[in-house]
């Protein structure tokens, strides 16, 4: 066997991806089903001179790899469910403060201390709403090792690319599954660096002055230009101002800077799209599921296909409404009680078609709880 | 360097009320390290939220005012990612005792070097004069009208119990020993805890009886006294104040060096 081939769990994978994608500073703090990530980061980082630390809390670790993002340091941290809850308004400092990070919430039952050890995709929502004010954000996911690996360096290259908070959003399942994992060689997947600022010393400088094309060079902390940075509404100085207009201007370029560049963030796989009657759309390890009962019907004859979505926000409406134009039906497939299954609908003409293939009761969602749903959509009882 | 030359003077007229201590406490932060000759690029601030938060963005350096309690996290990862960066972090008594008592403690304990200054006023200014951890038993804040039944901590014990390795107390009046002090307290290598009491005559100086800002100061002169003091013996209840523990022990991000040496051996 090749020494790029390994057989990992996807928290391992995460990792792998993560120091690919030149993770450098990790700040975190134990917590369920996300703990290995923290583990393996404590002993891999210092041995190419990164930085690992375990904080007193949720809320200081994602304070922390913050601080480390300001000085050039591309960070990361990791937690699930409650610990997701407790970095919210940090999350949200991110955001507003266009500071370059990763934050992985290895989702479990909820709410609450819920279902500490079960998978769930119950935080899709929180992913985008879960810090207070009008945002945006990049969420996304993977239903298994090789394409948790890819994301995860995605993750990366977006974060720095549109300076905001990334958010991997993988499930207890996908964690926790051994599989195999080819790590791709150097190179083999771009790696994008921090963009920096071109302006000489003694030159003014503008943190959040935006380029025509909306972007923001950076200057390092301890580097040679000296700014404010800060949580509340700013001038491109970074000076805190009331000033309407430039608050318009702020907020419109903050949720612009994304929302605007949907097309060019969407990652999605198609299964047996070109005929598919029957569609079913799902993420995560409820995709591994909606992929067995596709490939199940299909030796069967049935016109059946798959859309997995691997960016969840920005939501990719456009394309999910133009994959569901030609079926008959379309069965959203998560765990969680419709948090996708809505967007589906918003997006397209015909939301009468859309039904929820669901499962919340800690267990892996099962071939069976779709199947179930076809049957009744087809008139045949469960 | 000139004292203006520390400061972004297009960012004033500041915020702060006539009175107010805080502007002392920022005269003697720039004195302090202009005296210390430190380069401006290599020193980060880090402030979390409230009246005393706000000195961020007066000062010409790197600069970053946070969220409520938590300057000292994400100062945390500023030092530890550029050990060679003087890190202060000025918080009010509210930010650093109350909601962000957790981090303080937990930075004292690893003795990470940041220099930790309390802007003491014993209240909530920004939000309008509710009391604090340091406001005392029997004293009035707009959330206690009828007097406070909370007992303040002892910042300093608190600090020394946590493992600061640096622990002092000054106030606004004693200005030169403030700058001292401060000095001192950036140059310990380790985690420095500074707590400077700091007048609110708008709030705390009005719910507590204080006619101005200046009786408030007179109060630090009269009610505080040089650690070991002859006054103390005679009167326990002053204040004392200067530098109750200066002490070299481990500093963590050196130590975090150490253990890259030993996982870089290992690969």
């Amino acid at each position: 066997m090749k020494d790029n081939v390994v057989f990992v769990q996807g928290n391992e994978a995460i990792v792998e991806a993560a120091l690919y994608a030149g993770l450098n500073f990790f700040a975190g703090y134990p917590i369920t089903p996300s703990t290995e990530i923290a583990e393996l980061l404590s002993l891999r980082l210092p041995q190419k001179g990164g930085k690992f630390i375990q904080m007193e809390d949720e809320l200081s670790s994602m304070c922390a790899i913050i601080g480390a993002s300001l000085t050039g340091k591309k960070s990361m941290t990791a937690t699930s469910g409650p610990g997701f809850s407790l970095k919210q308004e940090a999350i949200g400092f991110a955001v507003m403060t266009e500071t370059p990070s990763v934050i992985v919430n290895v989702q479990r039952g909820g709410p609450s201390t819920g279902l500490p050890t079960s998978g769930s995709q119950g935080d899709v929502m929180q992913a985008k709403w879960g810090t207070h004010g009008e945002h945006a954000i990049i969420t996304m996911t993977a239903s298994n090792n090789q394409d948790a690996f890819a994301v995860t360096v995605d993750a990366f290259n977006l974060s720095e690319t549109f300076r905001t908070p990334v958010i991997l959003l993988f499930d207890e399942v996908v964690a926790h599954t051994r599989e195999r994992l080819v790590i791709p060689k150097p190179d083999e997947i771009k790696v994008i660096q921090r963009l920096k600022t071109s302006v000489k010393e003694g030159t003014d400088y503008h943190p959040y002055l935006p380029r025509e094309d909306g972007r923001l060079p950076m200057s390092d902390f301890g580097g040679v230009h000296r700014y404010n940075v800060t949580g509340l509404a700013h001038d491109m100085w970074g000076f805190p101002t009331t000033d309407s207009t430039t608050v318009y201007n702020l907020m419109h370029h903050l949720v612009d800077k994304i929302q605007g560049h949907t097309k060019e963030i969407a990652r999605t796989k198609e299964y047996y799209l070109d005929d598919a009657e029957c569609l079913l759309i799902s993420y995560g390890s409820s995709a591994r599921t909606a992929l067995h009962v596709t490939e199940d019907r299909r030796l069967r004859g049935e016109k059946i296909g798959l859309l997995e979505l691997q960016t969840l926000w920005p939501f990719p409406a456009e394309e999910v409404k133009k994959k569901c134009l030609n079926a008959s039906c379309v069965i959203v497939v998560e765990m969680n009680m419709g948090q996708i299954l809505h967007e589906v609908k918003k997006a397209i003409d015909d939301p009468e078609k859309v039904f929820l293939a669901n499962q919340i009761n800690g267990s892996f969602i099962k071939p069976s709880d779709v199947l179930n749903i076809i049957r009744i959509i087809q008139g045949r009882g469960a | 360097m000139a004292v203006k030359d520390y400061i972004r003077e297009k960012f004033f007229p500041h915020i702060w009320c006539p009175g107010c201590g805080h502007g002392i406490i920022m005269g003697g932060l720039i004195r302090a390290i202009e005296t210390l000759q430190k380069e401006k690029n290599d020193i980060v601030i880090v402030s979390g939220i409230g009246c005393s938060s706000r000195i961020c963005g007066y000062l010409d350096f790197h600069t970053l005012h946070t969220i409520h309690g938590r300057a000292l996290a994400f100062a945390t990862g500023v030092k530890l990612s550029r050990p060679e960066l003087t890190v202060i972090a000025p918080m009010g008594d509210g930010d650093a005792f109350a909601i962000g008592g957790n981090h303080l403690i937990h930075a004292a304990r690893r003795n990470i070097d940041i220099t930790a200054i309390i802007m003491n006023n014993n209240i909530y200014g920004m939000t309008g004069g509710q009391y604090s951890p340091s406001t005392g038993y029997g004293e009035f804040a707009t959330t206690a009208p009828y007097s406070n039944i909370d007992h303040p901590f002892d910042f300093v014990n608190l600090a020394i119990g946590a493992g600061a390795s640096f622990v002092a107390r000054t106030t606004t009046y004693h200005v030169t020993s403030m700058i001292k002090i401060i000095e001192k307290a950036i140059m310990h290598h380790g985690f420095s805890v500074v707590e400077i009491m700091s007048q609110c005559p708008t709030y705390f100086g009005r719910k507590n009886k204080f006619a101005s800002a200046v009786e408030m100061l007179k109060y630090y002169r009269d009610h505080t006294t040089p650690i070991g003091s002859k006054d103390k013996k005679n009167n326990p209840d002053l204040i004392e104040r200067g530098i109750f523990i200066e002490k070299e022990m481990p500093e963590y991000c050196d130590e975090y060096d150490k253990i890259i040496k030993m996982a870089s051996k290992g690969e």
